[in-house]
């Protein structure tokens, strides 16, 4: 179905990336956000706290980042679109609802606007240090997504996305921004709610007892109902049956796990997002994601200029991680160079692809600024050599 | 047009940041160009140093700061200490001319002087020294159509105020293109 026109800001702004994320919110149909403001990512709930009463929704200021990841479930459980916005140390206290978001099946976009750390690190400063945490940092195995924007338009368009994964897929799905990223002031242009495609909750037809909170079809993603539908439903936290009811035994908690885990899984290759650039025939791929695939693009202009054969892969998702493409590649690349703003995260899901076909080298950067092109022209001309 | 990297000083409170965004909207909204801006950001406040770097480009942008500006504009004492070093040999200084004394200048610099405080105060409002100063910027280094600018300033400014910005932005346009000999 198309935008709801109410969210949509149609036109051209100047604006920094912080706010174009909130935009894409508002028009991806998110009436509902909860958060506990904190640099670098305070702009996004600024802007929507002073929007969204104009489009008719809701935001709370809550006393905490635990408070505001799970106001937002009750809030989607109610039927809304729903984010939280944070930052590496709210993300932090955030893991619990991750994982019962992800548990429960409750939509919800997590937005990332990634800092030095750990802990307090730089609140005005970026990195991508967050890579591992957002896949890895809830207990137990869980099934999200990720977007990896590198522009104020891509804060508002992929932001759009985001919201769609959100629904379509019933998964938590993190917005990894990064201070440079939120705060940079750009051209973005936002276009009538008609060519804005966003994706509706799947609700179920079935009335009474016939409805099963937890039941799937072959696409693996249950129908859900909201409060005040007429249904009596029970959403829990443990591993629970197709009624919603905990059942806890290794066969149910086999069956539950496969399912949440598969909604990926057998999606792998449709949610893949990447944008390849001449690395057909490459002798070396760059692989990057968000603000550094803008640094990297320049470092690959000013290799090609020294007569080198590289591409640049650069990931729009991050998780699911492109690792059949990356093998692929492995067969007829001799190196790949992964830079990033963290010690050496996304490199790691690199080599598992690469395993010994190619080399891999990391360009690991602690944060605080982005990488100098000119570092990693040099790690691609050794690469060449 | 190359890439033309622009960085501009001053102090809190002086519209240093709001400068910078309405030449970037002029470049990206107006002008068909690329802009990217990136603003200082730390514990500024009134009356402290506070800058934007501006890229403007025909191609998109892939770096985003602004490292050795080719263009340098300051409106602080404070800010063109801080900044000239790194400006490029053979850049352009545009400086508050009342508030800077321009020495120990890179190789090659070519600098402009505009008492753009003063003006604004003749204007009404000091306030609008910056409007002066974008109006400068566009008159010295040619890099903006001027009805972009022009544009830029009337989306930027507050209602009810497009009529002295633009005689602002007017002021600091002619003393630009007299200084270059227009």
């Amino acid at each position: 179905m198309k935008a709801d026109p109410k969210g949509v800001l149609t036109g051209i702004h100047f604006i920094d990336g912080d706010q174009a994320a909130c935009e894409g919110a508002l028009a991806a149909g998110c009436r509902f956000a909860a958060g506990y403001p904190i640099t670098p990512s305070t702009e996004v709930v600024e802007r929507f706290a002073g929007r969204v009463p104009l489009v008719g929704g809701v935001f709370i200021q809550l006393e905490d980042e635990l408070a505001s990841s799970i106001a937002i479930q009750g809030a989607a459980w109610a039927g809304k679109k729903v984010m939280t916005v944070t930052s590496g140390p709210g993300l932090s206290l955030m893991m619990e609802h991750v994982g019962f978001a992800a548990f429960t099946e409750t939509p919800c976009v997590f937005v990332d606007v990634q800092r030095g750390g750990p802990s307090t690190g730089l609140p005005t400063a970026p990195a991508q240090a967050d890579m591992m945490q957002v896949r890895w940092g809830s207990h137990g195995d869980y099934p999200m997504i990720a977007l990896s924007p590198n522009s104020p338009q891509e804060c508002f368009d992929l932001m759009i996305e985001a919201f769609n994964l959100a629904e379509e897929y019933r998964v938590p799905v993190f917005f990894m921004m990064d201070e440079v990223v939120g705060h940079m002031i750009e051209r973005v242009e936002i276009p009538e709610a008609s060519e804005i495609e966003v994706t509706e909750r799947k609700w179920t037809d079935k009335k009474g007892k016939d409805y099963l909170p937890y039941e799937a079809d072959e696409s693996l993603v249950p129908a859900m109902t909201k409060a005040g539908d007429g249904h009596r439903i029970h959403i829990t936290g443990l591993t629970h049956d197709e009624r919603g009811y905990p059942v806890m035994n290794a066969s149910t908690q086999d069956k539950l796990l496969k399912r949440l885990l598969g909604k990926i899984e057998i999606n792998r290759d449709k949610l893949v997002d990447i944008r390849e650039d001449g690395v057909e025939g490459a002798d070396v791929v760059v692989v990057s994601f968000g603000i550094t695939s803008r640094v990297a693009g320049a470092a690959v202009e000013m290799a090609r200029a020294n007569g080198v054969k590289v591409g640049h892969l650069r990931m729009i998702i991050t998780w699911p991680f492109p690792s059949k493409r990356i093998k692929e590649l492995a067969q007829t690349v001799k190196a790949f160079i992964v830079p990033e703003l963290n010690m050496g995260q996304m490199v790691i899901e690199v080599e598992r692809a690469v395993v010994s076909d190619a080399e891999v080298i990391s360009i690991p950067h602690a944060g605080g600024t982005v990488h100098e092109p000119e570092v990693i022209l040099e790690k691609i001309m050794e690469a060449a050599r | 047009m190359a890439k033309n990297e622009i960085r501009i000083g001053g102090l809190g409170g002086q519209g240093v940041i709001l400068s910078g965004i309405i030449i970037g909207k002029a470049a990206s909204i107006y002008d068909g160009k690329h802009a990217t801006l990136i603003q200082a950001f730390g514990p500024e406040a009134r009356g402290s140093s506070c800058s934007a770097q501006v890229t403007v480009d025909d191609d998109p942008i892939g770096y985003p700061y602004v490292k050795k500006p080719d263009i340098l504009v300051v409106m602080s004492r404070d800010a063109f200490t801080q900044f000239v070093p790194n400006l490029k040999p053979g850049g352009m200084l545009l400086y508050e001319e009342e508030l800077v004394d321009p020495t120990d200048l890179p190789k090659g610099v070519k600098k402009f002087g505009i008492p753009a405080t003063r003006y604004a105060e003749e204007l009404g409002r000091k306030l609008v020294l910056n409007i002066v100063m974008v109006g400068f910027f566009a008159g010295v280094t040619g890099l903006l159509s001027p009805k972009a600018v022009e544009k830029a300033v009337l989306a930027s400014v507050p209602r009810g105020t497009e009529d002295l910005n633009l005689r602002a932005f007017k002021k600091g346009f002619e003393h630009g293109q007299r200084s270059v000999g227009v």
